[in-house]
């Protein structure tokens, strides 16, 4: 699926070979909510339940840039208009690198459901795909959305009783333990990420603005000091580019890539609470068995019950395993790939930068020896 | 060649010159233009238009056995071949250095015979690497002003003697110098910051209008905690720009007070100097710039030399506030991302052990040892900017300052002129009355006045021609001198800059093939 972007509105482009679509190729408007929709759909459809499901992509959140632009505004009396003009201009490259961080979160979103072989025959799916018409998706009542909340919290409370419960499955106690653990540590390593990539940012501002005050300096000079002072600030505009480019992708290969693992490892928690509810399930139908049985009452019933729950449990542990295998290695492709990229990235940036600095140093002992001040 | 330099071709050998300025020129367009600034592209095509220089025959020559100016060691061996060979020149971090050895004996060679073999030592400086290129530019400035004397101060190696209250910090003077006027070559003392303020109470008093004099403490007096490492560094780094500054002016050295300060084994503890230090000398010299600031007085110019200065210092003061500010706040925010690289590192380093994956642990791990040297890097850096800029603009904003005392003190002394001026009008009046009157017995009294008064204003007419001719002199003086000054902290910050560059990509360069292990 290919994604672009108008407003907050998307635009799914897919190409597809398989019988179940009407025509082999689609392009349809979605928005963000859409998606949300699909992803509960997904969620709360009992058959995946033993499946991890894709975590849904966060909201677009263009408030920090548009809060920078509002400011901008505001003071642009108060700036040369050179300065004004740079950081517009650096502005719309905040903007523009969050817009393709979003379109990317939402394309992999759609990439990992086409390419499960359950998800992908999902009617939901299917529809978000096909439906040339707008998804009128019914926007979460509030009363849905305290649902929702109330859920989240019983599903916690249940989260600390699901990990006393005892574990058969040797496997399962292990994912248990590791995907726990990760997931606290992913969480702060993100926000830790997210810190270290705001102080970047930071800097190459501090860069610009000095470039800025050097020119002021330069404008106001007419000596041939002038010249150096007007190179320095050339030095430093060109090492804020850089260093913001290396901010953000720094920010695009390894925060995004710890973020959307928090993501995942938290949908892989869910797998896992599934399991562990059904097994919970599974052996209150025995208990309630035993009592029927005791009873002599509803036996039939009760026994129905307890095979159908076992059935269940069994269903989800053996997907469930199959899940967490394939996203062990999924998770482990990833990090090398984005690893791999960011360090490019960042070897290549970081030469540029030393090359600049290499022929500004040559440049300003060359201009220093030969003017006579 | 686009006209883009405007250079003014120094005294050297033209055709190497111009050729440098092209070679400049195209390697800045070539930067410009090139938006996606692939590092190797701009490199080679630089390198190759570099090579037209070293062609010409006498220049092959020298560069040749002392490696060309330009970046590449292998054209030490090539005597002006084009180099074909991939030069990944930054795979050597030797290389930078040689580059700097070779420029300056290049230039040194290029400058001709009048350079006698000069006493090179460069200031040992404990923060700043020891720059040859910066000493080459001092040298040059030598040779072109005709001397060749050479006087080196640093200031270093502080230690504390005593305990509890009369506990002090004692620093290292120590001068390399050829000027005949001291008794050795090299020498140093140890002096205590009162000795810094005697001497500057003493200077004061007699250099009332130079500039440079002036002791720029003003931050680090009273308020930090004066225990600190980075209060110590701080002082000593300041103490070392002040006598730089001070012996940087010509009539200051010839004061045997600084003299006798940079010699003399032991001196006499100053006294009076607590009304110098602290909340005092913040006092005195905040009621200068206050008085300063109030400036209101206007002169009859014959030429509007002191006018426009005047208005074009305290212009530059506010530019270079603002400059200050805006380093200031980068050297914060690159402490900042010290700090949360350092915690980034530590988190990278959990979800490593956490990991089952043994490889991908390994690379977490890797990532978390190169994340903890980058902040190593920035903290240098830090450290640099604040240094090599910050101190720098901070100084000169109160330098500038300085300078409007100087125009202030012109005015005084005007204006006593004018006083003067208009008490012997008022005599002479006054005289006229009494002849009018007709006694004669005071008219003697009034002449004797009138005299008296007349050589007044001709004292003070001098005293203002005087005073007038030595501030343009120090104002001028004081440019050239900071211009100096500015230009060779630009290139110690680039080159700063560089080191820092250099080893940042050596990290991430010994981080990828880890990266690239994880199976």
């Amino acid at each position: 699926a290919l994604c672009e972007r108008d407003k907050v509105k998307f635009t799914v482009h897919t190409k597809t070979t398989l019988s179940s679509f009407q025509k082999p190729e689609y392009s349809v408007q979605r928005q963000h909510e859409d998606f949300i929709w699909l992803h509960d759909t997904i969620v709360e459809t009992e058959e995946y339940a033993g499946l991890i499901i894709p975590p849904a992509p966060p909201k677009p959140d263009f408030e920090g840039p548009r809060e920078k632009m509002h400011k901008l505004g505001e003071g642009e009396s108060s700036m040369t208009k050179e300065e004004y003009a740079k950081m517009k201009q650096e502005l719309e490259a905040e903007y523009l690198a969050v817009f393709k961080k979003t379109v990317q979160v939402h394309e992999v979103f759609l990439q990992r459901l086409s390419s499960h072989p359950m998800f992908r025959k999902d009617r939901n799916f299917q529809i978000f795909l096909e439906y040339d018409q707008d998804l009128t998706v019914r926007r979460k009542n509030a009363k849905e959305m305290f649902g929702g909340f109330f859920k989240n919290m019983v599903k916690s409370a249940d989260e600390v009783l699901i990990s006393g419960v005892k574990e058969v499955d040797e496997f399962f106690e292990q994912e248990k333990n590791f995907l726990l653990d990760y997931s606290s540590k992913i969480k702060d390593a993100t926000a830790k990420a997210e810190k270290m990539t705001r102080s970047h940012k930071n800097v190459a501002d501090d860069y610009n603005h000095i470039s800025g005050a050097l020119n002021n300096i330069a404008a106001d000079n007419n000596t041939a000091f002038k010249k150096h002072l007007e190179k320095c600030a050339e030095v430093f505009e060109k090492l804020r580019k850089v260093e913001d480019r290396m901010a953000s992708d720094q920010e695009l290969k390894l925060t995004e890539l710890l973020r959307y693992y928090t993501r995942d490892i938290q949908a892989a928690k869910d797998l896992l609470y599934r399991r562990a509810r059904a097994l919970a399930d599974y052996e209150n139908s025995n208990k309630a068995l035993d009592k029927a049985r005791l009873k002599g009452k509803d036996v039939a019933q009760a026994e129905e019950n307890q095979k159908q729950c076992l059935q269940k449990f069994d269903k989800l542990s053996e997907s469930g395993k199959k899940e967490l295998t394939s996203f062990k290695a999924r998770r482990v492709v990833a990090f090398r790939k984005n690893l791999i990229e960011m360090t490019e990235l960042e070897i290549k940036h970081a030469k540029v930068r030393r090359l600049k600095c290499y022929v500004y140093h040559y440049m300003f002992i060359r201009q220093c020896s030969g003017i006579l001040i | 060649m686009s006209g883009g330099c405007g250079r003014n071709p120094p005294p050297f050998p033209d055709d190497e010159d111009q050729e440098r300025a092209e070679l400049d020129t195209q390697v800045l367009d070539s930067d410009e233009d090139d938006e996606d600034d692939e590092g190797e592209d701009i490199f080679t095509g630089a390198r190759s238009k570099a090579i037209t220089p070293t062609s010409a025959p006498d220049e092959g020559d020298i560069f040749s056995e002392e490696g060309s100016y330009v970046r590449s060691d292998v054209h030490h061996t090539t005597n002006g071949l084009h180099s074909d060979e991939e030069l990944d020149l930054f795979t050597e971090a030797t290389v930078e250095l040689t580059l700097t050895n070779t420029t300056s004996q290049g230039r040194r060679e290029i400058i001709g015979p009048t350079v006698s073999a000069c006493n090179t030592t460069h200031v040992p400086n404990s923060i700043l690497k020891p720059s040859i290129v910066t000493k080459t530019m001092e040298e040059l400035k030598e040779e072109e002003s005709g001397d060749q004397f050479e006087l080196n101060i640093a200031v270093t190696n502080p230690e504390k003697i005593g305990d509890g209250m009369n506990a002090y910090m004692s620093y290292k003077v120590s001068t390399q110098t050829t000027l005949p006027m001291f008794l050795n070559k090299t020498f140093s003392v140890r002096r205590r910051f009162s000795d810094f303020l005697g001497l500057y109470e003493k200077i004061s008093a007699k250099h009332s209008l130079v500039v440079g004099k002036e002791f720029l403490m003003l931050t680090l007096v009273g308020k930090e905690d004066s225990s600190s490492a980075e209060f110590v560094e701080k002082r000593r780094a300041a103490l070392e720009r002040y006598l730089q500054r001070v012996v940087a002016h010509p009539s200051l050295l010839q004061d045997p007070d600084v003299r006798e300060f940079l010699e003399r084994d032991e001196l006499p503890r100053a006294v009076n100097t607590q009304a110098l230090s602290g909340p005092g000398l913040l006092k005195m010299i905040n009621r200068v710039s206050d008085a300063v600031n109030k400036m209101t007085i206007k002169i009859n110019e014959s030429d509007n030399w002191f006018e426009s200065k005047l208005q074009e210092v305290e212009n530059e003061e506010q530019l270079l506030r603002r400059l200050h500010a805006a380093v200031d706040s980068l050297v914060n925010h690159r402490k900042e991302l010290c700090s949360n690289t350092v915690v980034f590192s530590k988190s990278v380093a959990m979800l490593g052990s956490v990991e089952e994956n043994s490889a991908l642990s390994r690379a977490l791990s890797q990532l978390a040892e190169v994340e903890d040297k980058m902040e190593q890097l920035h903290q240098q850096q830090a450290f640099s900017d604040f240094f090599i800029l910050a101190e720098l603009l901070a100084d000169y904003v109160r330098l500038l300052g300085a300078v409007r005392c100087c125009f202030e003190q012109r005015m005084k002394v005007w204006q006593r002129l004018q006083e003067a001026q208009s008490t012997l009008q008022k005599k002479r009046e006054a005289e006229a009355k009494l002849l009018w009157a007709n006694k004669p017995e005071k008219l003697q009294q009034a002449k004797d006045d009138i005299n008296e008064w007349e050589s007044k204003v001709s004292q003070y007419e001098r005293d203002f021609e005087r005073v007038t001719c030595t501030v343009r002199k120090e104002v001028l003086r004081f440019e050239k001198e900071k211009a100096r000054d500015f230009k060779q902290h630009i290139v110690k910050y680039l080159e700063s800059l560089l080191h820092t560059q250099h080893r940042l990509v050596k990290c991430w360069e010994a981080f990828l093939p880890e990266a690239k292990a994880i199976a």
